[in-house]
């Protein structure tokens, strides 16, 4: 079916086919509108789930943990300050391989106070072992929710999984998308498959434990392999997805990049914009290419080298920074996974607090990175772009 | 008892036997050490009521010795005998 939906709403739409067993939120901007909606679908009994609305955002995540140990599905949605104030927990519903999916509306986290996007709020949760896809735009956030729930109960993974989008250019823009029946839903996520659940009062198990030198350092071990696994999982989902939908999704999405001498590389809604500079330029002669990275964990390493060795330059656009560090984190991550290869890595920081990035910034980012080609020499490696 | 490796063991932490607890040897912690005097005993069990754990053994309501296993050498025991029956010594004294 094709609507005409907000971000927000999308989200709630495809929560609602989902059909979680429980949902445990607390409101906060930009993805206040999206719980609202959940709620009206629980209100007029359009699904079956529990709706917990807890206290505070480290409740809700806490909720959402004991829901999930129970055994059951389990989602949630948040945003910025509502995302930093989880943090503690965030890291308990990981190791304890708790598969939640939680949309985050990316925005700034304060202070000063912003209501606008930025990428600082799951940027911060990058180490959190939770697998993080980022949307470009409303069909993707829509998209990503319905694989989001296979990726993180795939029995290789069992890691929860945050699915991204921008606050505000996403959440409150109607874009036209087109959805799959309930029905269709239900099919490709499958009935939830429990695994040790404390409900089964039969096979009692003790969650959480004190795990001290002798057993914690195997037990994050097991993480990293879950991540590891994970390359393959979001892929072969991504097209299974794509057979059904026509829509197919894999970590790294490639545009004109297969005579691309040089390239620009971005997360999220920001792609969309490079990609329409990514072609005027190109119209313009100039063998520039767009990669989108969808999912930022686990980090593709390995496909970006093979996409990016043998530029010339590429710009790694930051929705963030971190403060001290050798630029942003998708910099510091891209320029490591091109380690030994011989190409400039050069870092664009922009549109902190949802300031507007525009066609003609990214127009000369890609200018930018011709004279970088042409000359081989970088004059900054981290740079600001749109700040006064 | 052999430590598993990372690819050997559940996910998180998790225990799946119940009443594992037995498997937990805690008379490790142990500094001090309660040493029970048969003689001076006269089987009043005032240290199985007052023991935090279950290490005073008692068979047909008798004193029958001290579990060292899970024995934490908290002293209680020693404390609460009304007969100087229980005695704590430095662990490795004796």
């Amino acid at each position: 079916m094709i609507q005409a939906l907000s971000g927000n709403t999308a989200v709630a739409y495809a929560m609602k086919q989902v059909n979680p067993d429980v949902v445990a939120v607390y409101p906060i901007t930009p993805q206040t509108v999206a719980m609202e909606r959940f709620a009206d679908y629980v209100a007029d009994g359009d699904v079956d789930t529990e709706l917990i609305m807890a206290d505070s955002e480290h409740s809700a995540m806490s909720c959402c943990i004991g829901a999930s140990l129970a055994g059951g599905r389990v989602m949630t949605s948040t945003a910025s300050a509502g995302l930093a104030l989880m943090w503690e927990v965030l890291y308990v519903a990981a190791s304890n391989r708790c598969p939640i999916v939680m949309n985050v509306m990316n925005r700034a986290l304060s202070a000063p106070i912003n209501i606008h996007c930025d990428h600082s709020d799951a940027m911060g949760a990058r180490d959190s072992s939770w697998i993080q896809i980022h949307a470009e735009n409303v069909q993707e956030a829509y998209d990503n929710i319905i694989q989001a729930v296979r990726i993180a109960e795939h029995e290789n993974v069992r890691l929860p999984v945050m699915t991204n989008m921008d606050g505000f250019t996403l959440s409150h823009a109607t874009e036209r998308l087109e959805t799959l029946d309930d029905q269709q839903v239900q099919k490709f996520i499958g009935k939830f498959k429990a695994i040790y659940p404390l409900l089964d009062v039969d096979n009692p198990v003790t969650y959480g434990p004190l795990d001290l030198y002798d057993y914690y350092f195997e037990h994050k071990r097991q993480q990293v392999e879950a991540m590891e696994l994970a390359y393959d999982v979001v892929k072969r989902i991504g097209q299974e997805y794509g057979k059904v939908t026509g829509r197919s999704f894999d970590m790294l999405h490639p545009f004109e990049m297969d005579d691309a001498e040089i390239a620009v590389l971005a997360l999220g809604s920001t792609s969309g914009t490079a990609r329409v500079a990514v072609r005027a330029m190109r119209q313009k002669g100039v063998k520039v290419g767009l990669v989108k990275l969808r999912v930022f964990r686990p980090f593709p390493k390995d496909g970006l080298k093979e996409m990016l060795k043998g530029m010339k330059a590429v710009a790694v656009m930051d929705r963030s920074d971190s403060y001290g560090a050798f630029g942003g984190p998708v910099f510091s991550e891209v320029r490591s996974a091109l380690l030994g290869e011989d190409v400039e890595v050069v870092n664009y920081i922009y549109g902190l607090g949802g300031r507007d990035i525009r066609q003609d910034q990214v127009e000369q980012v890609i200018t930018d990175m011709s004279t970088v080609a042409k000359t081989g020499k970088v004059k900054s490696y981290v740079n600001y772009l749109g700040v006064r | 008892m052999k430590e598993k490796g990372w690819k050997e063991c559940l996910w998180g932490g998790l225990i799946v036997d119940a009443g594992n607890s037995v498997l937990y040897k805690t008379g490790d912690w142990r500094s001090q050490k309660p040493i029970r005097d048969e003689k001076k005993c006269t089987d009043c069990l005032q240290c199985w009521i007052m023991c935090p754990d279950a290490a005073i053994k008692v068979k047909d309501g008798k004193v029958v010795g001290i579990d060292y296993d899970y024995c934490k050498g908290c002293g209680i025991c020693s404390k609460v005998c009304p007969f100087d029956a229980i005695e704590m010594k430095e662990e490795g004294e004796q």
